[in-house]
């Protein structure tokens, strides 16, 4: 029996259907499926701050000079072209969602040492056009790498940190002490903390962290190291201190913490 | 045929600014001719063989920058002695390059490129 007409489209309609309700079905699987593919790195170096132990003005100080030297971060007083690494918030700016009119007053009336959070879900990473700052797989770190930054400045408005700085002016004119082993930037780049990648490749911590070290009363003020690995000094920490972070609502997954 | 002398003049002049890259080459004589390759004193070898370093050691450091920087890498293995050595301009390379007026800027400006390693990276200083 021969086909009719009206029965071809009728049929060629249903499988027109099938497929229009079918096709985000595997749209959706396959996202799934990309969504899956296991991005979390193989570990995650974290930071976590006592704040009781940070009041002590000589803590955060000792902390933003080691870094800041060491990585020839220039000194610029005008906020608006300032460039820093590490440097102090007061609470209700750093913890805005935290910060009510009883919280305790050492809290209130100390400012905060912050820095970038090496966040788990990076917002500066996904809208990098060139792919200058990426999330280290090895360890977790928010990496720079100025060699390939264009200076437009998209991280900056993406991180909720401000973490990020830009250097409008050529940085050499405003460092005093420049060191020779650590580059400096030029005009048009961003900068921001790496966690000293150049020295946990050599297997020594962050300059912040052994400069307060170094701090007589600030023992324990700072603690760097592996947040996923459970037997790690600052994840012993993390279970036994309470500790909050910068805007955890953004879901950003920052990985400083403040013991409060 | 009254212009004669003029037409010749014009051409002369045509000529002469039409071929200004070349007689201009032959009276700046000296920065026509390019420089001599200077060999650190006290090294033995380079990372790799000679001709390579020559033409190629800009994709070298390309290479090394991009290992270091992006992928954490920190030894390159010579291709042509099989030594290992650190990836880095200022410790490996200037250890024995140590002067950058030396064996960096002539050949630059004679070759007319200008690299900006410099503009972020710094020399050693000097021992």
């Amino acid at each position: 029996m021969g086909e009719t007409r009206r029965g071809f489209l009728k049929k060629a309609g249903y499988a027109a259907l099938g497929l229009g309700c079918g096709l985000p079905l595997f749209g959706a699987a396959a996202l799934g499926e990309r969504r899956a593919r296991p991005r979390t790195p193989a570990k995650q170096l974290g930071l976590v701050i006592d704040v009781r132990k940070c009041m002590d003005g000589r803590v955060a100080r000792a902390a933003i000079e080691a870094c800041h030297s060491e990585h020839n971060v220039p000194f610029i007083s005008d906020p608006l072209e300032e460039v820093k690494w590490v440097w102090t918030e007061p609470f209700e700016r750093a913890f805005p969602d935290q910060a009510h009119g009883r919280a305790p007053e050492f809290l209130r009336e100390n400012p905060v040492l912050v820095l970038c959070n090496h966040c788990s879900d990076p917002p500066c990473v996904r809208v990098c056009p060139t792919k200058a700052t990426w999330k280290r797989r090895s360890d977790g770190v928010v990496m720079m790498d100025m060699h390939r930054c264009i200076g437009c400045r998209y991280c900056m408005a993406a991180c909720p940190y401000g973490a990020r700085s830009f250097n409008w002016r050529d940085p050499r004119a405003h460092l005093t002490d420049v060191r020779a082993e650590y580059p400096t930037r030029t005009a048009g780049v961003v900068e921001k903390c790496t966690f000293c990648d150049e020295r946990l490749r050599e297997g020594r911590e962050p300059a912040c962290v052994e400069a307060v070290r170094c701090v007589p009363g600030a023992d324990g003020a700072m603690t760097f190291g592996d947040v996923s690995d459970p037997e790690s000094e600052a994840s012993r920490l993390l279970r036994a201190k309470f500790t909050i972070c910068r805007r955890v609502e953004l879901g950003t997954g920052p990985n400083v913490f403040y013991i409060v | 045929m009254r212009d004669r002398t003029t037409i010749a003049a014009g051409l002369i002049v045509f000529a002469a600014l039409a071929l200004f890259p070349v007689w201009w080459n032959i009276v700046s004589a000296g920065s026509g001719s390019p420089p001599e390759l200077e060999i650190p004193a006290g090294a033995k070898r380079c990372v790799e063989d000679k001709a390579f370093m020559t033409a190629r050691h800009m994709e070298l450091l390309d290479r090394w920058r991009d290992e270091v920087v992006r992928q954490g890498k920190s030894t390159y293995t010579s291709v042509s002695t099989g030594e290992t050595y650190e990836m880095s301009l200022t410790k490996t390379c200037m250890e024995c390059h140590p002067d950058r007026d030396a064996f960096c800027d002539r050949c630059h400006a004679y070759a007319g490129v200008h690299p900006y390693c410099w503009d972020c990276h710094m020399e050693p200083k000097g021992d």
